[in-house]
């Protein structure tokens, strides 16, 4: 029997980015939360040696230890999912902050588009153009709406960016609290290159502070010391944005945030309409708790969130065959693939240094900032070209051809190792009926619950994409004064092994009907009015960027949907 | 030219540094850890080596190194995967291979340890028969594959050209791995390639890794390629034109008293 915890108002799941900013607002507000993060507690203490690049970014020190648990895998609906034994394609938060303790900082708004993407094809190009299978929907939202979140968001993290923006991407009412980050002699290779092609190139705005930075919440925090070991590690610096140095310490400072750390839930409690609190699991012990609570809100990432409401048997699961139900709906990945290499023999960078989030990029291909009338796919791709610090274990570029060991490639891959720029697209991807997240029949987590299981894989919309943008990478890295470039053009069947990106998005998507989504537009499911589930489970597709603004204004929509909630209660549209 | 140029932290990007990191241990959020940074930054910069003459391959010391022995191999597995590693990472012009880098200990330590035997993998049947984009689906641990694989290393050496592998000249242990490679080996059931992407990868890490896991002996696998380790910061450097040269250092040099 679960042993029965004093109640509260707000249970949160998860205390990564969602957790940590709704847990700061609302405790700011004056609510009592308690905060469930399965992993354990981090602070930036931890990463007195974090420049170990065998530690952190191979052996995957801050992740998930996937043999608790992990994800099964299957490209189509024929074939038996088996389980992601090793890293991976994606790398799964865990513990204090989540997976933005060892993110990028790579920040982006959805374009208005983005929200809108249905009814804005079909008004451009008429339905026939969304190909069968494609279910493709609007969000329930505006970037009109979202706008003010957005500016919440970049306020608390200290967003470095240029002080205006091109006309491809959504207007912002406010500025970028910092200023840019500085600029590598890659950089300015690509921005010439790209101007003088008549494309709109500007700095990739960033979550590592340009500056040293005070938020409205007081957090004062060091500017960025490029030091090249950010994605997959720890900021040493407090730098790098991440719920530990801000959202987090501001919640904690209330006094009304409790947070249980080695504690994984596994099931909300609900009668059919309401939940009345959450059943977890105190990871050393085995011990089981059931915490009551007014509210619960899921900030678990995508598969956990899918996962804890099919077992909880909350939300009508998705069924592929008929197309009904919507728990595990709209799963989306991100099209990486497209992207040129420039090889230098008479020049030499130093792309050791670097930060998660410096780069140069642009929009031109993205979203519908072109014409896809003779195209066969939606969307598109940001391109760009980063500087986020290369590291020698995984930095051993060599021209095609060349072997991956002996004689040849030590040669090469020590003539390249400071001589390769690349310029990469990051595409959008679409949902298809049949890409969905469901339970596993056959394997189980530590604690013997089934596993998430994926149906995914590429199609030809994607292929279409990663040709056509790779292309436009060429095109820029031929003007960018290199020996020679390589393109990479070609998508197949999507691989669990190598690491592609961690924006795993949709199951639990947000959406105007509920026939057709899980949750309304402060996140708040349809089929538990005190049940919020929020992050990138919530997005109907991907777009061609990284997630986590998009995540984050999010956030702060639900934590006022929440607090209007316990105001008064029902449905919040 | 910048490339050639040593580049050491001036006075004034010192202050600078210290100036901004003041900032955060005055805050909220990073005093402790970025406190210890500062002392053991100013202790190295005092430290610092003088430059290799450029061209010259850096050197390997050959000091008795205490710290180095087996925890997993034995001496024919040693001998073994030492010589293999050496093919994938050979000594040349440019620098020391991958046994006088140390690469051998680093295999066998991390076979000891907790990546050899998958410990934070998803181990548990039933192991089913695979499509090849769904990734590792053995029931073999790594340290299992490793010691199996290095003994079809050798059976295979044995049927073909009737010595060891270790005994081999450089161009047959070259053909026994591009075998292995190609999958072109059934020994035991061992997954040829698969065993030989391990390895592969194990000595690039080996050559590569910072020195405290073993390999990398003196960071001479970064000097090859200009690779400078654990530096505190680049906010002074990272607009610079060329390659910006520094005396590398590694975690050792963090460790404050
Ligand atoms: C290497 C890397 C680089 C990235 N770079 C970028 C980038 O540049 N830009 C960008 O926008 N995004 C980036 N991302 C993605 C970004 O990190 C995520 O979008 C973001 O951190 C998600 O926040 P979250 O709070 O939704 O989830 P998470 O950070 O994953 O937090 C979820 C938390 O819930 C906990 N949890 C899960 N299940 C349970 C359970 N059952 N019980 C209790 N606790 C549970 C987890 O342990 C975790 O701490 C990157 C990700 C990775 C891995
Ligand atoms: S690159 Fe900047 S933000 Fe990233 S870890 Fe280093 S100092 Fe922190």
């Amino acid at each position: 029997m679960a042993t029965k915890m004093p109640k509260v108002s707000v249970a949160i799941v998860g205390m990564g980015w969602v957790g940590g900013v709704i847990a700061a607002e609302l405790t700011k507000a004056g609510h009592n939360v308690v905060g469930f993060e399965r992993g354990k507690t981090r602070s930036t203490e931890d990463y007195y040696h974090v420049h170990d690049e065998l530690r952190y970014a191979n052996r995957y020190e801050l992740m998930q230890d996937l043999s608790k648990e992990t994800v099964t895998y299957r490209n189509n609906e024929k074939i038996t999912a088996l389980p992601m034994r090793t890293y991976g394609s994606f790398l799964l938060g865990n513990g204090l902050g989540g997976a933005g303790v060892h993110w990028n900082g790579q920040y982006f708004r959805f374009l208005p588009y983005d929200f809108q993407i249905k009814s804005k094809t079909v008004e451009r190009y008429g339905a026939k153009k969304i190909p069968d299978g494609m279910t493709l929907q609007d969000w329930g939202i505006t970037y009109d709406e979202l706008e003010p979140y957005f500016v919440k968001f970049e306020q608390m993290a200290g967003i470095s960016g240029d002080p205006t923006t091109t006309e491809h991407v959504g207007k912002m009412s406010k500025p970028f609290p910092t200023g840019p980050m500085k600029q590598t002699p890659a950089m300015k290779l690509f921005r010439d290159a790209a101007s003088k092609l008549g494309l709109h190139p500007y700095s990739m705005p960033s979550a590592n502070l340009a500056d040293n930075y005070t938020n409205p919440d007081g957090i004062e925090r060091a500017a960025c010391q490029y030091c090249g070991f950010c994605e997959r590690f720890g900021c040493e610096y407090g730098a790098k944005a991440d719920p530990c140095v801000t959202v987090l310490p501001v919640a904690l400072k209330t006094g009304k945030l409790e947070i249980r750390t080695f504690s994984n839930v596994t099931k909300i409690v609900h009668d059919g309409k309401k939940a009345s609190g959450v059943q977890y699991i105190h990871v050393p012990t085995g011990e089981e708790y059931f915490q009551p609570a007014d509210v619960v809100i899921l900030a678990s990432y995508v598969f956990s969130n899918t996962r804890i409401l099919l077992l909880s048997d909350l939300g009508k699961p998705y069924d592929p065959k008929t197309q009904t139900g919507v728990i595990g709906r709209n799963y989306c990945y991100q099209v990486n693939g497209a992207a040129t290499s420039a090889f230098y023999d008479d020049k030499e960078f130093s792309t050791f240094m670097g930060a998660g989030a410096l780069g140069a990029v642009l929009d031109d291909f993205n979203g519908d900032n072109f014409d896809h009338s003779d195209l066969n796919f939606l969307h598109g791709a940001n391109i760009a070209l980063t500087q986020t610090g290369l590291r020698p274990i995984a930095n051993n570029p060599t021209p095609a051809g060349t072997a991956s060991w002996g004689k040849e490639f030590k040669a090469n891959s020590i003539k390249y190792a400071n001589r390769v720029l690349n310029v990469a697209a990051q595409g959008s991807c679409m949902p298809f009926r049949h890409h969905y997240l469901d339970l596993d029949p056959t394997y189980k987590d530590a604690h013997g619950l089934p596993l998430i299981r994926m149906t995914f894989d590429f199609e030809d919309q994607d292929k279409e994409l990663v040709k056509y943008l790779a292309a436009k990478t060429k095109a820029i890295a031929d003007e960018m004064g290199a020996t020679k470039t390589e393109m990479r053009d070609s998508l197949s069947t999507y691989n669990i092994t190598p690491y592609q990106s961690t924006h795993n998005t949709g199951g639990v998507m947000m959406g105007a009907d509920p026939a057709t989504s899980a949750v309304n537009n402060y996140l708040q499911m349809w089929d538990a009015e005190n049940v919020f589930v929020c992050g990138a489970s919530a997005f109907a597709h991907n777009s061609g960027y990284n997630p986590t603004a998009t995540v984050g204004a999010l956030a702060y929509r639900t934590a006022e949907g929440v607090e209007k909630y316990l105001a008064k209660g029902g449905s919040l549209v | 030219m910048a490339k050639d140029k040593i580049d050491r932290p001036q006075d004034e990007s010192k202050r600078r540094f210290l100036k901004y990191t003041g900032t955060a241990v005055g805050g909220l959020v990073v005093g402790g850890v970025v406190g210890g940074l500062i002392g053991a930054n100013a202790r190295n910069t005092k430290e610092e080596a003088a430059p290799a003459p450029s061209g010259s391959a850096p050197a390997v010391s050959n000091e008795r190194d205490y710290n180095q022995a087996l925890m997993f191999f034995n001496q024919e597995q040693y001998q073994t995967a030492e010589a293999a590693a050496e093919r994938i990472f050979p000594a040349d012009d440019l620098g020391p291979g991958a046994k006088e880098l140390g690469a051998a200990f680093f295999i066998d330590h991390q076979m000891a340890g907790m990546y050899g035997t998958n410990a934070r993998d998803y181990m548990t049947p039933p192991f089913q028969k695979a499509e090849a984009y769904q990734g590792y689906q053995l029931a073999f641990k790594r340290q299992e594959l490793m010691a199996l694989g290095l003994d079809a290393l050798n059976e295979y050496s044995q049927n073909n050209y009737q010595n060891k592998f270790a005994k081999l000249t450089e161009d047959q242990q070259n053909e026994v791995l591009a075998a292995f490679e190609a999958n072109e080996v059934d020994l035991k059931g061992v997954p040829a390639a698969t065993f030989f992407t391990m390895l592969r990868n194990l000595t690039i890490e080996g050559v590569y890794s910072d020195p405290l896991y073993g390999g990398n002996k003196n960071m001479a696998g970064w000097k090859m390629k200009s690779y400078p380790g654990n530096q505190m910061s680049y906010y002074d450097a990272i607009e610079k034109e060329g390659l910006v040269k520094y005396e590398p250092q590694s975690l050792h040099d963090h460790l404050t008293s």
